[in-house]
């Protein structure tokens, strides 16, 4: 059953330089219990996505529907029944955890003791309760994502709505919180992810969206996303980075295209369509003219090569402000 | 479908008990910011303390005329108590910055309720104001002549247009969506309004151009209201003669009804369509 419905969701903001199509003609349709990452770069129409779904802003055309319910014509019906996380920690700074906890439970309407019980809970499993009974003021990013995202879960949602979770939190802190999120997906939560960072999809999701100038451009698992862009790759790793362009020549003779070159010219990578074999002749060849490698190997496409074969960028190298300079024109 | 283990329903009491209890918890929220944020209990303590002794000591002493500190002191109320509604305006624009508005939006609650919320929260604050000015005003001789429903209703009428006016803040803080311009700005737009008005020096003195705007502040309605509720009206000091100083309470009745009718609808307006960054 499908729980989340996009259908040609637009959203035209006017900046400066124009309109800019946040959102040009996005479908969604995301199963009961299933976990959808979007990914795509910053401006890519994520976050616009995700405040249209959870009834932050009004799409100027097309319908979207959680669980049935339509976001435009009953946004409060919808409002009972999600669990939205921010891009950016949207806590009280003056409340402490629990408090900031206790308020969203009292506002979800659960009853004054009801509420308490629950936030004493969150703040147990979250481990937060170091951050429990002071303002939350002095503490750290990734302390206050985890009271962000505690707020998120005080009904235990059905819906779960996840804006870029991890970004600007320190790898401890990321994996920490995948852990918690791949919990709560085990208990039947549906969430809708966003984030830039390949690796993150992979790991959350049985299903992405991939998604550049506000629409869906490929989808898929992360399995067939991969496939869609062929086989495996072939990369060695330079002693000397003067080999680079004799190396190249011998990749992209056995590959499937040409080879390409790293930045610091010291490895090169050629998509190949049989691995082992294209692998064995390359060493060879590579053994036969003295190319000293540090290290050689296959590898299967990442996200990361999906992307840049689909929109022909890559997805760290997104223009970082648009989206709020987007969002400030309004 | 039945949601995921543990999945707790939203919604207990009906619709009006939801909006009471979503109101009061707003409230709540901006209460606790009272207390835990130092900078504004000195503000609101230290600084109408400040006016009082400033005004009646430093004025007091030129102004060569009795009763000056009387006349005076409904005038300190009004500005401060106008000042402080400059907090809802802050509030709501620093809301906005730190993402806790879209917190509020996803959420099944009354969007009035942030509002009322936080209008309620320069109401507090302004309680608090008071209390300090009159204590303050006793000491350096301000009286009230006329009856504890005076005093009772001359410290009402100044809460009331208060918080009227903190509508009006809210609303301009929503659109701004800066603290810091809010708190500018606040400045250079009441300064004036408060001043060109009765609050310190009666109109009559004032040359022409000057004495018709002041005549029109509702600043001043609410002044000369103060007054004669507490009984601080004396013939050194005649109310102008124009229609909304002879009719004070009307004057500000109408004022205050007509921001909030204006006023309130525009902010809820205003909230169900903002989103921070």
């Amino acid at each position: 059953m499908t729980i989340i419905e996009a259908r040609g969701l637009k959203k035209i903001y006017k900046a400066k330089t124009g309109a800019v199509h946040a959102l040009d003609g996005l479908d969604l349709a995301i199963p009961s219990g299933t976990v959808k990452a979007l990914l795509g770069p910053n401006g890519a129409g994520k976050t616009t996505a995700v405040k249209v779904l959870t009834t932050l802003i009004r799409p100027d055309a097309g319908t979207a529907r959680i669980d049935g319910i339509d976001v435009v014509a009953d946004p409060k019906a919808v409002r009972r029944i999600i669990g939205v996380a921010g891009q950016y920690a949207a806590v009280d700074e003056n409340l402490t955890g629990f408090e900031n906890l206790e308020m969203v439970g009292r506002l979800y309407h659960l009853g004054a003791k009801a509420a308490r019980r629950r936030a004493r809970e969150l703040i147990e499993q979250f481990e937060l309760t170091e951050a429990g009974n002071r303002p939350v003021k002095g503490f750290s990013g990734g302390m206050r994502r985890r009271i962000d995202l505690a707020g998120a879960l005080v009904i235990n949602p059905k819906i779960l709505f996840l804006d870029e979770p991890t970004t600007g939190l320190d790898p401890r802190s990321r994996l920490a919180l995948w852990g918690v999120i791949k919990n709560l997906v085990a208990e039947g939560t549906t969430l809708l992810l966003t984030t830039q960072y390949l690796e993150e999809a992979d790991q959350l999701s049985d299903d992405i969206a991939v998604i550049d100038g506000g629409k869906v451009i490929a989808e898929g698992t992360a399995d067939e996303l991969k496939a869609r862009i062929g086989g495996h790759r072939v990369e060695v790793t330079l002693v000397d980075a003067g080999d680079a362009a004799r190396t190249a020549d011998v990749l992209s003779r056995h590959g499937d295209g040409e080879a390409s070159v790293s930045g610091d010219r010291r490895t090169v990578g050629v998509a190949v369509v049989d691995g082992p074999r294209a692998l064995q002749f390359v060493l060879r060849e590579l053994g036969d003219a003295g190319v000293e490698l540090h290290d050689a190997g296959m590898r299967r496409p990442t996200l990361d090569d999906v992307f840049l074969k689909l929109t022909g960028h890559r997805a760290e190298e997104g223009q970082e402000d648009q989206q709020t300079e987007m969002e400030n024109a309004r | 479908m039945s949601g995921p283990a543990g999945y707790r329903p939203a919604g207990t009491g009906g619709p009006f008990r939801q909006f009471l209890s979503d109101g009061w918890v707003a409230t709540w929220r901006n209460l606790l910011k009272i207390k835990r944020v130092p900078e504004i209990l000195v503000f609101t303590i230290l600084q109408p303390i400040m006016f009082v002794l400033l005004f009646s000591q430093v004025y007091g002493g030129a102004m060569a005329v009795d009763n000056y500190t009387q006349f005076l002191m409904a005038g300190i109320f009004a500005q401060t108590v106008i000042f402080g509604s400059t907090f809802s305006g802050a509030a709501m624009a620093q809301d906005l910055k730190d993402g806790i508005i879209d917190r509020f939006r996803t959420l099944p609650m009354s969007p009035a309720a942030v509002l009322i919320g936080r209008t309620n929260g320069d109401l507090a604050i302004n309680s608090i104001s008071m209390l300090i000015m009159m204590g303050t005003g006793w000491a350096v001789g301000w009286r009230v002549t006329t009856s504890f429903w005076g005093f009772a209703g001359g410290v009402a009428v100044l809460l009331l247009f208060s918080y009227a006016f903190s509508w009006v803040m809210a609303l301009l803080g929503m659109s701004v969506r800066s603290p810091e311009v809010i708190n500018n700005a606040a400045f250079m737009i009441l300064f004036p309004l408060t001043f060109i008005s009765n609050a310190f020096v009666p109109i009559h003195t004032m040359p022409d151009v000057l004495r018709v705007i002041a005549e029109w502040n509702p600043v001043s309605a609410l002044v000369e209201s103060a007054r004669q509720l507490f009984g601080n009206t004396y013939s050194e000091f005649p109310a102008a003669a124009a229609w909304t100083l002879q009719h004070p309470f009307a004057t500000i009745f109408l004022g205050v009804a007509a921001m909030l009718v204006v006023f309130v609808p525009l902010c809820i307006r205003k909230f169900e369509s903002i989103s921070s960054r």
